[in-house]
């Protein structure tokens, strides 16, 4: 395969661009593997990079029942961040956020990481109360936090509405300045053409339909492209995780729910940051295109239908609109949804299960995409080590039973409302 | 958009209701052998969460505040039919409205 490089974008500029060639192969399925990971998503093709590169396990397969890239990975609103409070998410989003800031490099792949930083805005006394609790235990946890008055806000967001008739005056924020976007596919694309150069078999078109399981033991996968037998298999199918935990008998505190994205007509740069609105569920960036891209709040009720309803779309509008007034005299250009594994308490799930060699990631909520390296990366560990990294040993799938919840929010077990 | 049939209202915009969430779920009797924190924790975490048909229910938030049981499809949207959310349903499979 050909490693990208300035010299070899030179040469198929002086060549014809004859000389690429496919990023990853196409392989056939072989009957078995060390390990399959189910799910060819950012956080799939995540973990078999990170367990070919950090565990040496080169016999593994990524099974898709698409095309790479087809869920979620690509249909996020791209951005980054590592402002969690909770000693569990915390600790886990920012080495995230550590492997974000070299992705690029690593996978010899333009994953388009720009750490523009990211505001939440902050509308009332109590709610920038609330900010300086957060910030202060972010930066206990080493991870960058800074609390700005209304004045720093503004120069931050220059187009919000700062007038005397704001419905929700500007008390300020919190910022984190590392954080900011990614370019959702090449993420994607990266993490397999940099995990098939390392001897991964990415299958694609290729659904898991059934398990083979013998004494409690998983020993492999029924595909639609045949049975493939594999010690270790790890699931990374969010939004789809109850489909096949049903057919292994294991019931999940997971919920699959709709959030939409939208994308207004491109514009010429106007916004260089993201933005949260702290009085309704809203998010701004503009992308290296020009669209506005934003989004809101799930559609609130159970959903597998990767396709949003109105109301949800009329409602993002008005938080829009009252935060940048602006954004009112823009087009929508398009809106989309995807399927949201939502948990009971908000935090993602990387863990073993009651079955010897099956793993589990899963419960994403609507953060998965910024988790993407850090996931791979911590769920790779669990799998080769049959025991989780320390960064990921809260994340567990009994944590429910147990108890130890990571509510960030204080939201309780409503999946809708995290 | 999701139209509502009210079993005391008729036809209501879905903008009139709020989500309340799995219909199937049955808290433990307080008192009875079945408060062991196994049954606390299924009803409180554990959903079924079907790709298809789902019963669920919706409270009549902007409307007679009345909690309406609903037969809906996770995958399509389409409602099946919408019960009061307390006594007797019908049978849910006719997927006709009372």
């Amino acid at each position: 395969m050909t490693r990208y490089s300035v010299f070899s974008v030179l040469k198929g500029g002086l060549t014809g661009q004859k000389n690429w060639t496919r990023a990853w192969r196409d392989p056939e399925p072989k009957k078995s593997y060390e390990a399959i990971i189910i799910g060819g998503g950012g956080h799939g093709l995540a973990t078999a990079f990170y367990l070919a590169k950090n565990h040496g396990m080169t016999d593994i397969a990524v099974i898709e029942k698409g095309y790479l890239g087809s869920g979620n990975v690509g249909r996020n609103t791209t951005i980054v961040r590592s402002n969690y409070m909770l000693y569990d998410n915390a600790h886990f989003y920012e080495k995230s956020m550590e492997l974000w800031e070299q992705l690029s490099h690593e996978l010899n792949y333009n994953v388009m990481f720009s750490q523009r930083g990211i505001l939440n805005l902050g509308h009332s006394d109590a709610q920038m109360d609330g900010m300086a609790r957060r910030g202060n235990a972010m930066r206990l946890n080493g991870i960058d936090a800074e609390l700005l008055t209304r004045e720093e806000a503004l120069k931050y967001v220059p187009m919000a509405d700062r007038s005397e008739n704001a419905r929700f005056p500007i008390y300020g924020g919190l910022m984190q300045p590392r954080g900011g976007t990614a370019r959702h596919d090449a993420v994607a694309w990266g993490f397999a053409r940099a995990a098939n150069n390392l001897g991964v078999d990415l299958l694609q078109h290729c659904e898991a339909l059934d398990f083979v399981v013998e004494d409690n033991k998983i020993k492999g996968v029924v595909t639609s492209r045949g049975t493939i037998m594999a010690d270790k298999i790890g699931l990374a199918v969010a939004g789809s995780t109850t489909t096949l935990t049903d057919k292994l008998g294991l019931k999940m505190p997971i919920e699959t729910h709709l959030l939409q994205a939208m994308v207004s007509e491109p514009l010429k740069p106007w916004f260089d940051g993201v933005v949260t609105f702290g009085a309704g569920h809203f998010y701004l960036s503009q992308s290296d295109k020009g669209g506005l891209v934003f989004g809101g709040d799930l559609d609130g009720y159970n959903s597998y239908a990767q396709r949003g309803n109105l109301p949800m779309v009329n409602h993002v509008a008005q938080s829009g609109v009252a935060l940048v007034p602006a954004i009112g005299r823009v087009r929508l250009l398009r809106h989309w949804a995807g399927v949201m594994d939502m948990s009971m308490d908000g935090s993602p799930i990387i863990s073993k299960t009651p079955i010897e060699g099956l793993y589990l990631n899963a419960g994403w909520c609507y953060g998965g995409f910024k988790a993407t390296p850090g996931s791979g990366w911590c769920f790779a560990e669990t799998i080769a080590n049959d025991a989780p990294d320390w960064r990921n040993q809260g994340m567990t799938l009994d944590r429910f039973e147990r108890g130890h919840i990571i509510d960030e929010k204080g939201a309780g077990p409503i999946p809708g409302a995290h | 958009m999701l139209v509502i049939n009210c079993p005391w209202c008729g036809p209501r915009d879905m903008e009139e209701f709020t989500y309340v969430g799995d219909g199937t779920l049955k808290r433990p009797e307080i008192g009875s052998e079945e408060t062991d924190q196994k049954a606390w924790y299924e009803y409180t975490y554990i959903r079924d969460n079907p790709r298809g048909p789902h019963l669920e229910v919706w409270h009549h938030a902007a409307g007679c505040r009345q909690h309406v049981r609903v037969k809906r499809d996770t995958l399509t949207h389409e409602i099946h039919g919408c019960w009061p959310a307390s006594g007797e349903m019908a049978d849910t499979t006719e997927g006709e409205t009372k």
